[in-house]
């Protein structure tokens, strides 16, 4: 025990909550300077086993993500300079000593990038598959274990592992770029980066075992946000996640019933980060440069504003529906469009636009014609569309929910 | 720089709409145009048209011996009806080369990468 020391004590755990938030940044670097995904993997991972050896003995180091990149950095020369492919590297890369807290990067040719930008796109790259993109990000960016993100997404660990070591192998055999893409390449290489990002949020907010994703996807947004500060869209989703998280809390009951936004005690909902996400909200009406996340987060910045749910502006999110329907001009957001008209119009001005959209494999379509057929007095009729929904609900909270007629539990 | 593998594919019988001789004087045009963009920014390594694949022939080793047999190797209703080999820095360069190909041929492409020899 060391009774006064300048370095402040830690335990393991907080060492690993260190690793957790540093490791994206040291691995995305590591990436760069070797070349190899594998072996900054496993220096980063050979670092966070010494510091779980000497932090809670010596104290935290003045700069604790410098320390994990020169030590991942280092131990990754030695461990080169042990191979034959690393003999002509290590003269190339000299090692520096771990007690400076630069870590010594070469120096970047043009406007500097930070490299978790490029990782993201590697990892984000259309020419992998969707949930191998997931997989990876959640990897290498947020430092997920394997089993963390094969839990998150319920599939076997093995399955997981061969999944990312699949992709890996895609990136250094196809040779997919370390790089951002150029300007005229970003509007079709950002859509699957912020795909992956809300699709890793959903997966938080429909999976028990995942809700710890919730906090990573908004990590990753307002990464994304301080990297990219002149996309409207990256604002956009970040707003949403904020909005969204905001009342996470209140979706569900004690017993872990579904709680409709009409019904959610909107006295919890998290009033700072609402202002936060309204006041990007804000930002990006200004802009003027609208898209389908800052759509979105609009309609839930609305919803904020409101203390309760008589008090919300249906026009004004009508308004809203009718820009987002005219950039994703899908029958989910038709959908939800309907709805809003049904608070202004009626429900029966409702139930005609719901009737025309081909979604009869999707839980929520059944549940809205439930929901516009009671309000009707059409009781027989709202009893099988619940049925209907229960039967296609994804969750157990809402399959319950549904199953009770859209009511709360007694 | 790597070299890739840009094959044409084709489904046989699915004659998506028939070309007129326009358009296939100017489907041959921008085929040209193309090949001369690929060799003026040196990526071109080679490329070229395949007959159709019933004018194929296997050789293989049989119990020691050559066996040649008419027709292709696979029975399948897809085939490779041409090809590009290419030299790009990385896979999205060589994905901007198939969009191009792509366009120009309307047909699939797939872009696939040749293993570099360890020198």
């Amino acid at each position: 025990m060391h009774d006064i020391d300048a370095a402040p004590q830690v335990d393991a755990a907080e060492v690993g909550r260190i690793f957790r938030e540093e490791s994206g940044r040291s691995v995305a670097t590591l990436i760069r300077i070797f070349g190899d995904i594998d072996v900054a993997e496993d220096a980063v991972q050979e670092a966070f086993a010494l510091a779980l050896g000497r932090w809670p003995g010596d104290g935290l180091p003045p700069n604790p993500g410098g320390w994990i990149t020169t030590t991942a950095r280092n131990r990754a020369i030695d461990r080169l300079r042990r191979e034959s492919r690393g003999r002509q590297l290590s003269a190339e890369v000299a090692p520096l000593s771990p007690a400076r807290d630069d870590p010594g990067i070469p120096e970047e040719v043009g406007p500097v990038q930070d490299d978790r930008l490029r990782l993201i796109f590697t990892c984000c790259n259309p020419a992998l598959a969707p949930e191998a993109q997931v997989a990876l990000t959640l990897r290498l960016l947020c430092g997920l274990t394997t089993g963390e993100v094969a839990r998150a997404f319920l599939v076997a660990e093995s399955t997981m592992a061969q999944r990312l070591v699949r992709a890996k192998h895609k990136i250094k055999a196809a040779r997919i770029p370390y790089r951002v893409p150029e300007r005229h390449e970003l509007p079709g290489r950002l859509r699957p980066v912020l795909a992956v990002v809300y699709l890793v949020y959903n997966a938080g907010l429909t999976s028990a075992a995942g809700s710890g994703l919730c906090s990573e996807a908004i990590r990753l947004a307002r990464i994304l946000a301080t990297l990219m500060p002149d996309e409207p869209e990256v604002a956009g989703l970040l707003a949403l996640l904020l909005l969204t998280e905001a009342r996470r809390a209140t979706r569900t009951a004690p017993d872990g019933s579904l709680v409709v936004l009409g019904e959610q005690d909107r006295t919890r909902w998290d009033r700072a980060m609402i202002e936060e996400g309204q006041a990007i909200v804000r930002r990006c009406l200004l802009r003027d440069r609208p898209g389908a996340y800052q759509l979105q987060a609009a309609i839930n910045a609305v919803h904020a504003d409101a203390s309760t749910v008589e008090q919300t502006d249906w026009s004004q999110i009508v308004t809203l529906y009718d820009q987002l329907l005219a950039v994703a001009p899908t029958p989910v957001v038709a959908l939800n469009r309907a709805i809003a008209i049904g608070e202004v119009q009626g429900p029966a001005a409702a139930l005609a636009l719901v009737d025309e959209l081909d979604l009869d494999n999707y839980h929520a379509f059944h549940a809205t014609r439930a929901d516009l057929l009671r309000r009707l007095g059409r009781s027989s009729e709202a009893a099988s569309a619940y049925e209907r929904a229960a039967a296609l609900a994804p969750t157990d909270a809402e399959r319950d929910f549904l199953s009770r007629g859209g009511r709360a539990p007694q | 720089m790597a070299q890739y593998l840009l094959s044409v594919h084709s489904v046989e019988g699915q004659i998506d709409t028939p070309m007129t001789d326009e358009e296939m004087q100017e489907s041959w045009k921008q085929i040209q145009a193309l090949n001369e963009e690929l060799k003026s920014a040196g990526a071109w390594v080679f490329g070229g048209a395949l007959h159709e694949p019933d004018t194929a022939t296997v050789v293989r080793m049989s119990n020691g011996e050559v066996m040649t047999t008419d027709g292709p190797f696979a029975e399948s209703k897809e085939h490779l009806g041409g090809f590009y080999i290419i030299e790009a820095d990385d896979l999205d360069a060589a994905i901007g080369w198939a969009s191009k190909t792509t366009a120009c041929v309307m047909k699939p492409i797939e872009v696939r990468p040749f293993r570099q020899s360890e020198a």
